[in-house]
């Protein structure tokens, strides 16, 4: 058995508005084994930002991590004080973001933002920050090291800023990487070289990363265990393999029948019918049962638990109970 | 960086030629005969004429004018009718007196909001945020002649603490000061705010925070840096405006500034003198503007100020 490196056991986070209780994540649990890369899949809307956020304690008012239990390195990091926390941000675990466009501070250099970071966490000077700011800039492939360094984000384009969101994020060497959907706001071209980046970096550094995208392909080409969340919760945890071979979760399954096919003719493209329910008006019962082809009376009635395969394989369905299966002889595909 | 500056040098001094223009136009825009105005009613009409030739109105307009810029570069803005004194020399009289005053000023202003302003932000919300507000909103809201008049009554006039009038000394100079800079102080604390609000809502902010810097590192250094570029803009319009127009706090508290001086001569017409102060302060604001925008450039290295 592979030692896990991170455990998210029943994570919750809600965000308190005016008009109600929105709950973003409502119950996650997943693991991430130490030097693999976990993916976490879902839409928009499914928690899977919210997670991540959860993991460094980012979460801002209105939101509040309400539950749960997030195991480091054996320490609870719910549990920590905020200087605690603060010596992981950074350090033992970095999040790179979306938007480069936006993730960098305008008015400061790029040494500078990469340079602070080793000075937050090493008793450094600024020059030998500066140092290894440029051989961090290097190393995540930007060219002229020594000349970027001085300048400022606008002057570097999506992909560069990217990289040095790489470089800030790698700069103290963290056991795990936090990647919240690294390419979506990127050119394709560009992006198959940051997820090149991301893999190597992972594998010259044996770190661990968690790769967040809505992109099956992205998840298909750098993960080796899934995580699929529907509606703050995860519905399917597999490893890569199975989960395109096999899927077992109706969403999933859908999810993967609605990708464009460039190998066959297809007249039309399928879709998930239905759509997301809002937030406020969450279904008693499984959340997906009101557009899952196989709903039986007792989905709607109630949650389903994350029913486990096998060590790494769970599903959150009743289908896979043993009930059902008793009942039906069987899985219907 | 420096070329930035010359660039706008020589913008400033363009826009300063179109001030002379202007204020050398005040006399014959305003409607009404200049000579007959500044010699007053019932007066014979010799005397009328000989002001006209004094002050060289019959001339062509543009011979006027080019006499009135040359005589300006050499620092002569012509004689006050009132007292027949050199405008410039009354104006260096009072010149410093308005610098200093507008000067403490707009440095309480800029202490004063720029806490209070970060600190709303931060405490978003809480009563210390909605107090500080309140307080705000009461200072601009205030006329500042009755926040002056009240100073005066309580704090010279009752407890004795300081000086009612007048300008020099330390317990001159404070009244007037929080007066003319309290009501500053409001408007830069809601700039300041809702700046900082902005900010902290950015994606830097959140990169920042996740490279597990302080709280402190994130808000002084990362956030404040981005959230004062307006409050700069309003901070020096702010110094420009008290440069031309502290004219209600130095009447209050009989200042001997250059508002006064400018208020005096639109009462009495006097031309040279309303023209020789409308200058020096134009003057003046054009340069700080000019301050401000070199300011801009430090601040955020992105923006093309032109």
């Amino acid at each position: 058995m592979t030692e896990i490196l991170l455990e998210v056991k029943d994570l919750r986070t809600s965000f308190f508005t005016d008009e109600g209780e929105v709950k973003a994540v409502n119950g996650v649990s997943f693991f991430v084994p130490a030097g693999k890369t976990l993916g976490i899949v879902g839409e928009s809307g499914s928690g899977k930002s919210i997670t991540a956020l959860s993991i460094l304690r980012l979460i801002q008012t209105p939101g509040k991590i309400i539950g749960g239990e997030i195991l480091f390195e054996g320490q609870d990091l719910l549990k920590m004080n905020k200087n605690e926390i603060r010596e992981i941000r950074g350090n033992k675990i970095s999040m790179i973001f979306q938007e480069p466009m936006t993730s960098l501070n305008p008015v400061y250099t790029i040494g500078d933002q990469i340079g602070e970071v080793f000075r937050a966490h090493k008793r450094i000077s600024k020059e030998e920050a500066k140092r290894r700011a440029i051989k961090m800039l290097q190393e995540v492939g930007i060219p002229s090291p020594e000349r970027r360094v001085d300048q400022y984000p606008h002057e570097l384009s999506g992909g560069m800023r990217q990289r040095v969101m790489i470089a800030i994020a790698l700069a103290c060497s963290p056991k795990l990487l936090i990647a919240d959907e690294p390419t979506t706001a990127l050119d394709v071209t560009i992006q198959a070289q940051i997820l090149e980046l991301i893999k190597d970096l992972q594998r010259k550094r044996d770190m661990s990363v968690i790769m967040i995208s809505h992109d099956l392909g992205v998840i298909a080409e750098t993960c080796d265990y899934v995580a699929v969340m529907y509606c703050g919760k995860v519905v399917e945890f597999s490893d890569v393999k199975t989960l395109f071979k096999a899927p077992k979760h109706p969403y999933t399954i859908g999810l993967l029948n609605s990708l464009p096919r460039h190998d066959i003719d297809m007249d039309e493209l399928s879709a998930i019918p239905g759509s997301v329910p809002n937030p406020f008006e969450m279904p008693k019962g499984c959340a997906f049962a009101p557009r899952c082809p196989h709903a039986k009376e007792i989905c709607h009635e109630k949650m389903p638990s994350l029913i486990s395969i096998n060590e790494y394989n769970q599903v959150r369905c009743l289908m896979h109970s043993e009930e059902w299966q008793s009942q039906n002889k069987g899985v219907p595909t | 960086m420096l070329t930035f500056i010359v660039r706008r040098l020589l913008q400033t001094v363009v826009v300063l030629f179109g001030v002379t223009v202007l204020v050398f136009s005040l006399i014959h825009i305003t409607p009404g005969d200049p000579a007959q105005i500044i010699a007053g009613e019932g007066v014979p009409k010799e005397t009328v004429e000989r002001i006209r030739e004094k002050l060289g109105l019959n001339e062509p307009v543009h011979v006027q004018y080019f006499t009135y810029l040359s005589n300006v570069l050499q620092g002569d803005l012509g004689d006050s009718i009132r007292s027949n004194r050199p405008v410039i020399e009354e104006i260096k009289a009072r010149f410093w007196t308005t610098v200093e005053l507008a000067t403490y000023s707009v440095i309480l202003a800029v202490f004063l909001g720029l806490i209070a302003g970060i600190i709303s932000a931060i405490r978003k919300y809480s009563w210390i945020d909605v107090g500080l507000m309140l307080i705000a909103l009461f200072g601009v809201s205030m006329p500042n002649f009755w926040l002056g008049l009240m100073l005066i009554k309580y704090f010279a006039v009752e407890f004795q603490i300081f000086a009612p009038s007048g300008w020099g000394t330390l317990a001159q100079n404070v009244l007037p000061v929080i007066t003319l800079g309290t009501g500053g102080a409001a408007i830069i604390a809601r700039m300041t705010r809702s700046s900082m609000l902005e900010v902290i809502n950015q994606d830097y902010i959140r990169t920042a925070r996740a490279k597990g810097l302080k709280e402190r590192v994130v808000i002084f250094k990362h956030a404040l840096k981005n959230a004062l570029i307006p409050v700069v803009t309003v901070a020096g319009l702010e110094f420009g405006g008290f440069l031309g127009g502290a004219v209600l706090t130095e009447t209050v508290f009989a200042v001997n500034g250059m508002g006064r001086l400018m208020v005096n001569a639109i009462n009495s017409r006097d031309f040279p003198v309303i023209q020789g102060t409308v200058l020096v302060m134009a003057t003046l604001f054009v340069l700080v503007n000019l301050l401000v925008d070199i300011s801009y450039k430090y601040l955020n290295k992105r923006i093309d100020v032109n």
